[in-house]
C-alpha cells in the first residue's frame, strides 16, 4: 500500500508526447490496457506524423497519445489534457497550447539541452524562465534516472535510454493507481527472446513506479473508480481491429470464405495485417500490385461465391472507382472499406477527415448507386462490418464503409458479443433454373430479380446448367444478354437505383435523442463525429438547454424517416470534418436548409467547440432568428 | 526473409482439381461450348478462327463445362466470353488478370482463362499482366495481338511498329513497341508461347500445352484485323514467304529457319540465323523449353529485328514452379490443420475475446 494520500477523481485526460522514436504509442497503449483492466470507461486518440522517423527532437517528429478515462461513460478522448507528459522540448512546445492553465506537466529535463531547445526555437528553457508558472510542473530527469536504474545491465547507454518510456509509464501508473501486472506480462511476451532487454524494461517500469512512491515531488496519488457498465466480458479494441473481427464474424455467420484484396495505405493497412493472420478462419488475403487489382481480386472472388472485400483509404478508393462500377453493373456482393484520411491527393495520411462521403456515394461514372454506411465509434466498426456484409450479400451490391483515421486507431472498451447473438447472414446461391422460356422449358435468367429486394441470383461457376456471362456492358432485363435498347437501359438504370433504395426497408429508423422532448434544434452527424457531438449535447443539456441529437450510420440509402426527422425541428446543425458534404445531400434530397458546421483540422471536433455552436443556434432559435 | 513453412507443393497439371466428366459420359462437342449469342466481329476478323479453335479444343479437356470460366477485359477480342457457353465475365479494360487472380485463388476447382488484346494487356493492363505472370497464378492467358486498337477504331497500340500511321498517328508513331513474348519472359512467366490465328493445327497444339501447364500460361496469338491493320502478319502466312520467316519451335529439336538455315549459338552466347552449311558442328541450337534460365528463350524472342524475318512460333518456355494460388490455399489449409481444423463458434468466440479481457458482473 502506498504511504501517500489518495485523492479520488471522476475523470482524467492524459497526453503522452515525445519524439517518434520515444515509444509514446506503446506507452499509451499500455496505459490504456491497465486502465481498461481497472474497469474505467475510456477513449483514446493516437496522433503521429506520417514520417516514420522525422528528424529527432523536431516539431514534425512529435508523436502523442491521448487517453480519457473516467468512472462514467466516456464519449471522446477529451478536448484538452489534464496531464501532459513531455519527453522533450518539441513535445512540450507542440502540445502546451492544448493544456489548460493549472494542468500538470511532467517534463524530461534531460532532453532540455541547449541544442534541443534551439531545434524548436526556444531561446531559453521554458522550464527555467518562468514561462510555465501557470502549470504544475514536475521536472524529472527521466533519461538519467533510467540509465542509473539500469547501471548493472550489460547494455549500451543507448539501449538503456530506450527504456525511459517504461519509466514514465511506471510513474504515471503509480500516480493513477494502475496495476503493472498487465504490462509486465505484455513485456514478457514481447521480449521473450531478449531476456536482458526484458529485464531492463521491467526494471525501468518498476523504478518509475517507485520513484512516484518515494520522491517528495509527488504528494498525492489519484484514483478513478470503475465506471458502471453492463455486465459482460470486455476488451479494448481499435476501429481497425473491430472491422477485421466484424468481417471474420460475418463470413463465419454467412458460411462464406473471406477474400481480402488490398494494397497497403495508411490508415487502413492494419486491417490487411490483422486479417492476414486469420487464415484459420477461412480468410485469404491477397496483397495486390495496386488498388485496382485489389478490388478486382475481391470482385473475382465474389463472382466465385466468396465474400470479396477490399480495404483502402481515399486515394485508393479513387483508383477502385471503375471496378466498383463493374460491381454495380454485374450486381455482385462486394465490401469496400475506406478508412478516410485528410485529402485531397496524398493529403494528411495519418490524420482524420470525413471528406470521402461524396466520392463514396457519387464518385463513379454513370448512374452507379451503391450502399454507403459509416461506423460511429471504434467498437461500432464491428457491427458496421457485419451490416456491410448483410447488405452486400442480400442485395448483391457493392457496399462502401466509411471509417476514418480517428476510429481506425482510437480505442475503447468493447463488450464482446457472444457468437449466438450475432446476426444470421444466410446466403442463398442459385442452384437451378429460375424461369421458363417461350416453349415452357426451364431456363436460368441471371438478371431475374427477387421481387422483394430486387436482388439478382448469385449463380457461381461450378453450378451445372447455370452457365452465363456477365459484364459491364448494359444487360437486357431478366436475360442479362448485351442490350443497347434505350428503354431497357432506362429500366435497368432505375432498377439498379431502386434496389439500393429498397435497402431502406431493412434498416432501422433514425432515432432521435432528446431527453427533455422540448428541443427545437437538432444536431445531426454521421460517422466518427458521434462521440464529440454526443459530448457537446451533454454539455449543452447540463446548462439546462434542450437539444436533440441524431446520428446516421446509413448514408445511402438514408433511413426512411430522415425527412420527417429533419422537418420536425426549427433548425438542424450538421457538423462534419469536411466542407459540408452531408449537408449538401440533405439539402438536395429534402429541401431542408440545414446549417453546416465544418472543420478539417485532421483532428476530431473538440466537444466544447461544438457545444458553443449549439448554444448559439439554440439562442438564435429562441430569439426567433432564422 | 524466408518461407515460413515448406508447403510441399505438388506440381500437377493445369486442370488438376477441376472436376472432370465421368469416363462414360458422352463426349462434349464444339456445339456444347457455343452460346446462343450472335457473334459480332467484322467479317474476316481473325478472332473467328481463334473462337472456332477454342470451341473445338475445349471438349478435349474433358472438364465439366460449368467449371470453366473465361474472364476478359475490353476490346474486340474481349467479347470472346459471350460466345462460349461456359461461365464468363467481360470485365473492364485491362483488369481481367486481377479479377481472374481473385477467382482462381479462391476456387481451385475452376479452369480459369483470360482473354485480352494487345492494348488491354499491355497498355492499360500492363501492370496486372506482369504481376499475374511473376506470381504464377494458374491462368491461361490468350493475348490477341493485332497490333492495333480495334474496338476504338484504329489507334496504334503498344505492339505497333515505330512509324505506324494510324488514326492517332497521322505522321507515324514514335514509341517503341513491346514484344509480348520478351515481356512475358522478362516477368518470368513459367509458360510462354506464340501462335497464329490462321494456323488451326498449331493453335490447337499450343492451347493444349498451355492448358496442361500449371501456372500462368501466356499465349500470344497473332491476329489479323482486316479493318484497321489488315495484313499485319501476311508475311508469316504467305506461302512463299513464311517458310523462311517462321521458326517453328519444338522442344528437343534443332531450331531451323526454312530448309537451309539454322539458329546457332555463338561463343559469346548470342543467337544468329546462318545457312546450315556454314554452321559449326554442334553449334545448332536445340530448343529446350524447360530450361530454368529464361535467357535463351529471351534471345530467341529477340531474333527478329521487327521486320518479321525470323519469328519463332511455338512454346518458348515451359517450366515448373509453385503457383501463387496453390500456395495461398496451402497456407490457409496449414493454418486450419495446425489450429485444430476449420474454425467453429468456439474458436470465433476465442478470437473475439482476444488476449486481454476483463469481466463486469
Ligand atoms: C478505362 C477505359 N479506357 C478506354 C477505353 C476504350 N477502349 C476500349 S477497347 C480499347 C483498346 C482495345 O485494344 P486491344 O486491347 O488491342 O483490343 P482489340 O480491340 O484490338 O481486340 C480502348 C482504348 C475503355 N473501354 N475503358
Ligand atoms: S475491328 Fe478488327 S479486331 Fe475488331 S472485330 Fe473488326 S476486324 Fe476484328
Ligand atoms: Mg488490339
Amino acid at each position: 500500500m502506498s504511504s501517500k494520500p489518495l485523492q479520488r477523481l471522476d475523470r482524467v485526460v492524459i497526453r503522452f508526447a515525445g519524439d517518434s522514436g520515444d515509444g509514446m504509442q506503446l506507452t499509451g497503449d499500455r496505459f490504456t490496457s491497465e486502465t481498461a483492466a481497472l474497469g474505467n470507461d475510456l477513449s483514446t486518440l493516437p496522433n503521429f506524423p506520417a514520417e516514420i522517423r522525422a528528424p529527432a527532437g523536431t516539431l514534425p517528429g512529435v508523436s502523442s497519445f491521448q487517453l480519457h478515462f473516467a468512472d462514467h461513460d466516456v464519449l471522446t478522448p477529451g478536448d484538452r489534457p489534464d496531464v501532459l507528459v513531455a519527453m522533450n522540448p518539441a513535445a512540450l512546445k507542440a502540445n502546451l497550447a492544448d493544456l489548460p492553465r493549472g494542468g500538470t506537466i511532467i517534463v524530461n529535463t534531460d532532453e532540455f539541452s541547449k541544442r534541443n531547445l534551439a531545434k524548436v526555437g526556444y531561446a531559453a528553457s521554458p522550464v527555467e524562465d518562468g514561462s510555465l508558472e501557470s502549470w504544475h510542473v514536475h521536472e524529472i530527469a527521466l533519461t538519467s534516472i533510467t540509465v542509473e536504474a539500469l547501471a548493472d545491465f550489460g547494455l549500451t547507454r543507448k539501449e538503456k535510454e530506450r527504456a525511459k518510456n517504461m519509466l514514465a509509464l511506471g510513474l504515471l501508473s503509480w500516480m493513477y493507481s494502475r496495476p503493472l501486472d498487465g504490462t509486465e506480462a505484455f513485456l514478457r511476451a514481447k521480449f521473450a527472446k531478449a531476456p536482458e532487454i526484458l529485464e531492463a524494461n521491467l526494471t525501468a517500469l518498476r523504478a518509475g513506479y517507485n520513484y512516484g512512491e518515494t520522491t517528495e515531488d509527488f504528494a498525492v496519488r489519484f484514483e478513478v473508480a470503475p465506471a458502471a457498465m453492463p455486465a459482460g466480458t470486455y476488451r479494448t479494441i481499435t476501429g481497425n481491429a473491430a472491422m477485421a473481427l466484424g468481417l471474420v464474424s460475418a463470413a463465419h455467420r454467412a458460411g462464406l470464405p473471406l477474400v481480402l484484396g488490398s494494397y497497403p495505405i495508411t490508415p487502413a493497412s492494419d486491417i490487411l495485417h490483422t486479417l492476414s493472420g486469420m487464415k484459420r478462419y477461412g480468410v485469404t488475403t491477397l496483397q495486390a500490385e495496386d488498388e485496382i487489382a485489389a478490388v478486382g481480386m475481391a470482385l473475382g472472388a465474389s463472382f466465385g461465391g466468396a465474400l470479396g472485400v477490399t480495404s483502402t483509404s481515399g486515394p485508393g478508393l479513387a483508383l477502385k472507382a471503375e471496378t466498383i462500377g463493374l460491381g454495380v453493373s454485374t450486381e455482385l456482393p462486394l465490401v469496400i472499406l475506406d478508412i478516410q484520411r485528410g485529402g485531397p491527393s496524398t493529403g494528411l495520411p495519418t490524420k482524420t477527415e470525413q471528406s470521402d462521403l461524396l466520392q463514396a456515394i457519387h464518385g463513379r461514372n454513370g448512374e452507379s448507386p451503391v450502399a454507403v454506411i459509416a461506423p460511429q465509434s471504434p467498437s461500432d466498426c464491428f457491427d458496421i462490418a457485419m451490416e456491410a456484409v448483410r447488405i452486400a450479400t442480400t442485395y448483391r451490391t457493392p457496399v462502401i464503409v466509411l471509417s476514418d483515421g480517428y476510429l481506425a486507431n482510437g480505442s475503447e472498451p468493447w463488450r464482446v458479443p457472444s457468437v449466438e447473438d450475432l446476426p444470421h447472414l444466410d446466403v442463398e446461391f442459385a442452384t437451378g433454373p429460375n424461369d421458363t422460356d417461350a416453349d415452357g422449358n426451364p431456363v436460368f435468367h441471371p438478371f431475374l430479380r427477387d421481387p422483394e429486394t430486387l436482388a439478382r441470383p448469385w449463380a457461381v461457376p461450378g453450378t451445372a446448367g447455370l452457365e452465363h456471362r456477365i459484364g459491364g456492358i448494359e444487360k437486357a432485363d431478366v436475360t442479362g444478354h448485351i442490350s443497347y435498347d434505350p428503354d431497357n437501359h432506362d429500366k435497368m438504370t432505375r432498377l439498379r437505383q431502386g434496389k439500393i433504395d429498397r435497402i431502406a426497408d431493412t434498416i432501422p429508423d433514425l432515432e432521435v435523442d432528446d431527453p427533455s422532448g422540448e428541443a427545437r434544434v437538432l444536431v445531426l452527424g454521421w460517422g466518427s463525429t458521434y462521440g464529440p457531438i454526443a459530448a457537446a449535447a451533454r454539455l449543452v443539456r447540463a446548462t439546462g438547454l434542450p437539444v436533440a441529437q441524431a446520428h446516421l450510420r446509413h448514408l445511402s440509402p438514408f433511413p426512411a424517416n430522415l425527412g420527417d426527422v429533419l422537418r420536425a425541428y426549427d433548425r438542424v446543425i450538421v457538423p462534419e470534418m469536411n466542407l459540408g458534404q452531408l449537408a449538401l445531400l440533405l439539402r438536395g434530397q429534402f429541401l431542408v436548409d440545414v446549417q453546416s458546421h465544418t472543420a478539417v483540422r485532421g483532428l476530431p471536433f473538440p466537444a466544447a467547440d461544438l457545444a458553443e455552436v449549439l448554444h448559439k443556434a439554440i439562442a438564435q432559435t429562441l430569439e426567433g432568428v432564422q | 526473409m524466408t518461407t515460413g513453412t515448406d508447403l510441399g507443393m505438388p506440381s500437377p497439371g493445369g486442370t488438376h482439381g477441376v472436376p472432370r466428366l465421368p469416363e462414360d459420359a458422352p463426349k462434349q462437342t464444339k456445339k456444347d461450348f457455343t452460346s446462343d449469342q450472335e457473334v459480332r466481329w467484322c467479317p474476316g476478323c481473325g478472332d473467328y478462327a481463334v473462337l472456332a479453335a477454342v470451341q473445338g479444343f475445349l471438349p478435349d479437356l474433358g472438364l465439366k463445362r460449368e467449371n470453366i470460366v473465361f474472364v476478359s477485359g475490353i476490346g474486340c477480342s474481349s467479347r470472346f466470353p459471350y460466345y462460349l457457353d461456359t461461365y464468363g465475365m467481360h470485365s473492364i479494360h485491362g483488369r481481367a488478370p486481377a479479377i481472374a487472380t481473385g477467382l482462381a485463388t479462391s476456387r481451385e476447382d475452376l479452369s480459369v482463362w483470360v482473354i485480352t488484346g494487345d492494348g488491354d494487356a499491355l497498355s492499360i493492363g500492363g501492370n496486372h499482366l506482369i504481376h499475374a505472370m511473376r506470381r504464377n497464378v494458374n491462368l491461361t492467358i490468350l493475348l490477341f495481338n493485332n497490333k492495333i486498337y480495334g474496338l476504338t477504331k484504329g489507334q496504334y497500340s503498344p505492339t505497333s511498329e515505330v512509324g505506324s500511321v494510324t488514326k492517332s498517328t497521322p505522321v507515324g508513331s514514335v514509341d517503341h513497341p513491346f514484344n509480348p513474348v520478351s515481356l512475358a519472359l522478362g516477368a518470368e512467366a513459367s509458360f510462354v508461347a506464340r501462335t497464329m490465328d490462321s494456323d488451326r493445327a498449331h493453335l490447337t497444339t499450343v492451347l493444349q500445352a498451355a492448358a496442361e501447364h500449371r501456372g500462368t500460361a501466356l499465349v500470344e496469338i497473332y491476329q489479323n484485323c482486316p479493318i484497321f491493320n489488315d495484313g499485319a502478319f501476311q508475311l508469316l502466312k504467305d506461302r512463299d514467304e513464311k517458310e523462311a520467316r517462321v521458326l517453328t519451335l519444338a522442344h528437343g529439336e534443332p531450331v531451323r529457319a526454312g530448309n537451309d538455315h539454322v539458329v546457332v549459338r555463338a561463343p559469346d552466347g548470342s543467337l544468329a540465323v546462318v545457312p546450315e552449311a556454314d554452321a559449326e558442328p554442334g553449334s545448332v541450337l536445340v530448343h529446350d523449353a524447360t530450361d530454368e534460365d529464361p535467357s535463351l528463350a529471351f534471345a530467341l524472342s529477340r531474333l527478329d529485328d521487327g521486320s518479321m524475318t525470323h519469328i519463332p512460333m511455338g512454346v518458348f518456355r515451359s517450366v515448373t514452379r509453385p503457383t501463387y494460388d496453390d500456395q495461398v490455399r496451402a497456407q490457409v489449409d496449414a493454418a486450419r490443420s495446425t489450429g485444430g481444423g476449420t474454425a467453429d463458434d468456439e474458436d470465433l468466440a476465442a478470437l473475439l475475446r482476444g488476449g486481454d479481457t476483463w469481466t463486469v458482473a
